[in-house]
């Protein structure tokens, strides 16, 4: 088993790419990155663990400007990540030069998946170690979600999680009526998430990082204002100080 | 203007011509006449094709250098198209004329065409672009363009009605092709024009004989 899973230009006998596996195996290991897409946008939380007590607040983001109405929540080899927000940065950079108009979400997620996917075909080259969820909402076509992985598939979603945590947070997500709901109820039940499956005893200190896109933004990704985040967090601890932290 | 005096300067086939187009409620009209000249004493096409499709739903008229507004055309359907494919939908209207913006820019010094592109799309519907000789774009609700269209600035300021009927606009871009092809040299032929709506297309052609006659005519 060994020998087939020193590059990604080799399956194995059962018809696996080893290399692959082993990149969203990197991304396994990260913190949680969650995207919720309602009714009238969408809202990403991220689990920024803390790792030391000398870093400056609000630094090594997590979540990423494509363009001005797309957003960007990653999880896995942080590098990996800000070099492919490049990557969907120009993507959609060139579109609107040769275009004139806002890159649609599902164009845009399928070319970073395209690039992602060509990082699998080669012995020369290693797979991204990173996941991202995409999301955005345009007066139009509404709000839109999507995942990309190391593979370099991309789906759409209502809602879904990368990194360790992502068993529990998809259950979590999986109770909400997400499409009935607007992204101010969204963003306390985002946090809320969060603080669940996120472990105290394993990950001491965290950040929570929380971006929204949709009607209440006027279509612009902006990181949520301080006064709602700190009223979404205090949502959350109460709803997690009654002993069921983790499942 | 500056299309009149470039027209002069141009080698070869020139389309000394009169395009317009002109949203309506529900709508666009696209025109054109059908001379192809050559240094404005000989006219080397009676019946030429100015209005391209380049999309379903989406026109483009075509002035300056025969030559040059073909080749860009061309390579603009290509690029319509497939964008259209990948986007799994009709390319918008903008889209198409930014395509176009693109080529003429970054191409400006080789060539000498200038554009008019009008289509319908479900994003903003009936919608009017101007694409200059160097690569402007600008969108307006009706707009006149080519060597004849200096003749008829007043006409079609002054008649010009936003939201009108299919039938107005027709009556609009009618005279206004009319009057253009009556004192520009190189403008003439037939009057082709194109009604683009939501639900299809809808060629007319009007032969000289039949166009709307004036005072002195």
């Amino acid at each position: 088993m060994t020998s087939y899973d020193l590059s990604a230009s080799t399956f194995s006998p059962d018809g696996r790419v080893f290399q692959v596996e082993y990149a969203m195996k990197a991304v396994e290991n990260s913190s949680t990155a969650i995207g919720i897409r309602c009714k009238d946008g969408v809202v990403f939380g991220v689990e920024k663990l803390v790792l030391s007590k000398l870093y400056e607040q609000g630094s090594n983001k997590r979540i990423f400007n494509v363009d001005r109405h797309v957003g960007m929540a990653v999880a896995g080899l942080l590098a990996d990540a800000r070099s492919l927000s490049e990557v969907a940065r120009e993507e959609a950079s060139n579109f609107r030069s040769n275009y004139g108009h806002n890159i649609p979400l599902k164009y845009l997620s399928e070319r970073v998946a395209m690039y992602v996917h060509a990082y699998t075909l080669y012995s020369a080259v290693r797979p991204f170690g990173c996941s991202f969820i995409f999301g955005s909402y345009d007066q139009d076509d509404g709000p839109q979600l999507y995942m990309v992985d190391p593979s370099g598939i991309s789906f759409g979603y209502w809602g879904c999680a990368i990194g360790k945590a992502k068993q529990a947070a998809k259950t979590e997500i999986e109770k909400l009526q997400m499409k009935d709901m607007t992204c101010r109820e969204l963003v306390k039940e985002v946090a809320k998430i969060i603080y669940i499956v996120h472990d105290e005893v394993k990950d001491k200190a965290f950040e929570l990082e929380l971006s929204w896109v949709g009607e209440v933004t006027n279509g612009k990704h902006e990181l949520v204002p301080k006064d709602i985040r700190v009223e979404a967090e205090k949502y959350a601890k109460e709803k997690t100080e009654d002993g069921s932290s983790t499942l | 203007m500056e299309r009149h005096l470039m027209d002069s300067k141009i080698k070869g086939v020139s389309t000394g011509t009169t395009i317009l187009a002109v949203t309506f409620n529900g709508g666009v009209i696209i025109g054109s006449d059908s001379r192809a000249s050559i240094g404005g004493y000989y006219v080397s096409s009676k019946t030429i094709n100015k209005l391209i499709q380049v999309h379903d739903r989406i026109f483009c008229c075509i002035a300056g250098s025969l030559a040059d507004a073909q080749a860009v055309t061309k390579a603009a359907k290509f690029q319509i198209s497939f964008h259209s494919i990948q986007m799994e939908s009709p390319p918008l209207v903008k889209a198409a004329a930014s395509v176009l913006k693109e080529l003429c820019y970054n191409n400006k010094e080789e060539l000498q065409a200038g554009f008019i592109t009008a289509g319908w799309d479900r994003k903003k519907g009936p919608q009017v672009y101007t694409v200059a000789l160097g690569g402007m774009l600008l969108s307006q609700p009706f707009t006149i363009g080519g060597s004849g269209s200096t003749y008829i600035y007043g006409y079609a300021d002054a008649k010009y009605k936003p939201d009108m009927s299919k039938e107005e606009c027709l009556q609009f871009a009618t005279n206004a092709l009319a009057l253009a092809m009556g004192r520009d040299n190189v403008s003439g032929g037939v009057a082709h024009l194109v009604v683009i709506t939501e639900e299809g297309l809808e060629h007319v052609v009007i032969p000289g004989d039949k166009l709307p006659k004036f005072h002195d005519e």
